[in-house]
This record gives structure tokens, C-alpha cells and sequence, in this order.
């Protein structure tokens, strides 16, 4: 069966799972890094977060599916092409800087995501947004707060906030992307016009900003193709380490 | 001047009607991060319903040399103790 609304439904539940997933994994590199232990364990708790969301998402998406693959077969058994994450949550942590400036930007976006699903005619994906929605306004609250803590604080650490700002910011247009194959599933209320979230987000972002006395980077070119499963270097690197025990003892299990 | 934040001590009430207990430290700037690396370092396994951060400093400790003064005339009055009544069997929960 290849009914094009169907497939983009799936992937359109998949590249929520993948989101969440590769966030999760990159989040977790730094464990035992980070810069106090507190923030090790609230750093490692995102990235527990993320991966719980991810396991439901595509569980969810695998059932859509229809194929027999689960949360698992999707996250330790698909290639670079076939993922759907967008580029931002693949890029390399940097600096703690860079980390957090990257959280606030996608949580802020993943908040708004979460809160327009309770309305979808999906009634699964309004349920694991509705449990999300409140560990994804932690995120935001405790990204923001350190953006805000780090932009108004030292030299360094607002030089190091800024330039994760200006790395980061080219992938945020991405996040309000809509293609032409996703607007079917949008029309029919199963997905959210990731499109009208853009204002609410310039707001909150722009709010924080303020806050930290940092300036907004200029829009710039914009880099894309995550969606469509174009991706930058790094995404292979994270799926070698995520995917090395299912790759050396495929369908080892414990 | 140190490099290490303020230390801050960490109370947790783990259900509504208990009280506060004290669980541990963590260090911060600010109450606010203080709350925040409370949350994660001490509730992730769902501990509390409510958390108290009191800067360290703010806490007056007991002398340990006065410790003889201060405590031991408690040990040899067992009389304080509330063990010498007898409860009769109709009353529960005691």
C-alpha cells in the first residue's frame, strides 16, 4: 500500500522520534563532562527525557507503519538516509555555551510543538505531547535561564554564549519548515503547521535575549535537508556509536 | 576569590502532609539554581511533591565540644520517654 498521505504521516511521526532521539544521544556525551556535577544530572535527565519521548514517537510511527518494526528496530536499525531529524539536534555539542544556546532555541520550539499537538485528530501523538509538554517546559525553563545567566555574566562566558548563538541560529529555520509532502497530513489534522509556531517562538526567544543583553544573529542562508534524510557529517558518527552493539550482535538483547 | 559557587542545603517533602527532610547540598549562584540543581540531583526518581534550598551559611550548627552539655543530661531521664502508660487495647495507631 503506498497511499502518499499514509507514508507522509509516518514520516512526518518519525522525524518528531528522531528529533528527540539524536538530541538525547548527543546530550548524553556529556556525562561525567559536564561542567559541575549538577548540571552532569541535569543534562544526563534531558537526555532521558528526549529518549523516552522518542521511544513512544516511534513506536508510534512503527505501528503507523505497519511493517512489524518497533521504537527499537527504527532507532538501531535505519541508516543516515532514512532518518528525519532536523540538523540542529545533530550538530556537535561545542561548549556548554553552544549546548545550552542549542536547547533553548529547540526546546522553546518543541514546547510550542507539543502544546499545538493536544489538537490533532491523532488521539496517541496528543497523549505522549500532553505527558512531554511538561518535561519539554523544564528544558526550556532551565536553558533559558542559564542563556540568560551566561549572556549577562562574564566576558567569557558571554563571548562563548554568542558564538553558540551565531552556530546554532543557521539551523533554526529548518524547524518551521513545511514540504509540499507534509501538507496533505497538515490539512488533515494529523500533523502541526510547524510553519504558524514562528512567531510565537520569535517572541519567547527574543524575550530572552532581552534578557541576556544578546543580540539576535543576523537570518543568514539557512541550512537544510535533514527532513528529506540530507544530512551533515556528524549524524553518521552518532549512529556508529548509538547503533555499535545492534551492528556487531545484530538482535542482541537483554 | 574561589571558583566554587555557594553551597546551598536541600530539603524534601516527599508527600503532602510530611514534612521537609533534609536530603543533601548542592551548590549554585542563586536560589533559583539552587532549586533547579536540587530538582535534578534529588527528585529525578519522583521523590518529592516540594523542595526547600537554604543557603548554607544561613545555618547554625550546634558546637561539637559542647556536645557533653548540651545532650548527655538527656541520656539518664528514660522518664521523658512516654513508655511507662499503659495503652489500653482499644487504642490504635500509637
Amino acid at each position: 500500500m503506498t497511499d502518499p498521505l499514509h507514508s507522509a504521516r509516518v514520516a512526518s511521526v518519525m522525524a518528531l522520534g528522531d528529533d528527540s532521539l539524536i538530541l538525547g544521544q548527543r546530550l548524553g556525551e556529556w556525562c561525567g563532562h559536564a561542567p559541575t556535577v549538577e548540571l552532569d544530572l541535569s543534562i544526563a535527565n534531558l537526555g532521558l527525557d528526549l529518549i523516552g519521548q522518542a521511544q513512544l514517537f516511534l513506536d508510534h510511527a512503527g505501528d503507523l507503519e505497519g511493517n512489524g518494526r518497533d521504537g527499537d528496530a527504527l532507532a538501531f536499525h535505519r541508516d543516515v538516509y532514512d532518518f528525519r531529524n532536523c540538523l540542529m539536534v545533530e550538530q556537535p555539542n561545542g561548549d556548554f555555551g553552544q549546548t545550552i544556546v542549542r536547547q533553548l532555541l529547540f526546546s522553546t520550539w518543541q514546547r510550542l510543538l507539543f502544546e499545538a499537538m493536544a489538537r490533532l485528530d491523532d488521539d496517541r501523538l496528543a497523549e505522549i505531547a500532553a505527558k512531554a509538554v511538561k518535561e519539554v517546559a523544564y528544558h526550556e525553563r532551565l536553558a533559558s535561564d542559564w542563556v540568560i545567566r551566561l549572556g549577562d555574566g562574564t566576558d567569557e562566558s558571554r563571548r562563548r554564549v554568542t558564538e553558540g548563538l551565531d552556530w546554532n541560529w543557521r539551523f533554526v529555520g529548518e524547524l518551521f519548515l513545511v514540504d509540499a509532502a507534509e501538507q496533505p497530513v497538515i490539512d488533515a489534522v494529523l500533523a502541526v503547521d510547524r510553519s504558524a509556531l514562528r512567531p510565537a517562538w520569535d517572541a519567547t526567544i527574543d524575550r530572552v535575549l532581552d534578557e541576556a543583553r544578546l543580540d539576535r544573529p543576523d537570518a543568514g542562508r539557512g541550512v537544510t535537508g535533514g527532513r528529506v534524510g540530507r544530512h551533515s557529517e556528524h549524524l553518521g558518527h552518532i549512529l556508529s556509536e548509538m547503533q555499535f552493539l545492534q551492528r556487531a550482535y545484530p538482535g542482541a538483547s537483554w | 576569590m574561589s571558583r566554587e559557587l555557594p553551597l546551598w542545603e536541600v530539603f524534601v517533602r516527599a508527600k503532602n502532609g510530611l514534612s521537609h527532610r533534609h536530603v543533601g547540598s548542592v551548590h549554585a549562584a542563586d536560589a533559583r539554581m539552587a532549586i533547579e540543581g536540587a530538582r535534578d540531583v534529588y527528585t529525578r526518581r519522583s521523590e518529592a511533591v516540594s523542595l526547600w534550598v537554604v543557603p548554607s551559611s544561613a545555618i547554625t550548627a550546634s558546637d561539637p565540644g559542647e556536645a557533653a552539655s548540651l545532650f548527655e543530661p538527656a541520656e539518664d531521664k528514660v522518664y521523658r520517654h512516654p513508655t511507662f502508660y499503659v495503652v489500653p487495647d482499644s487504642i490504635k495507631h500509637i
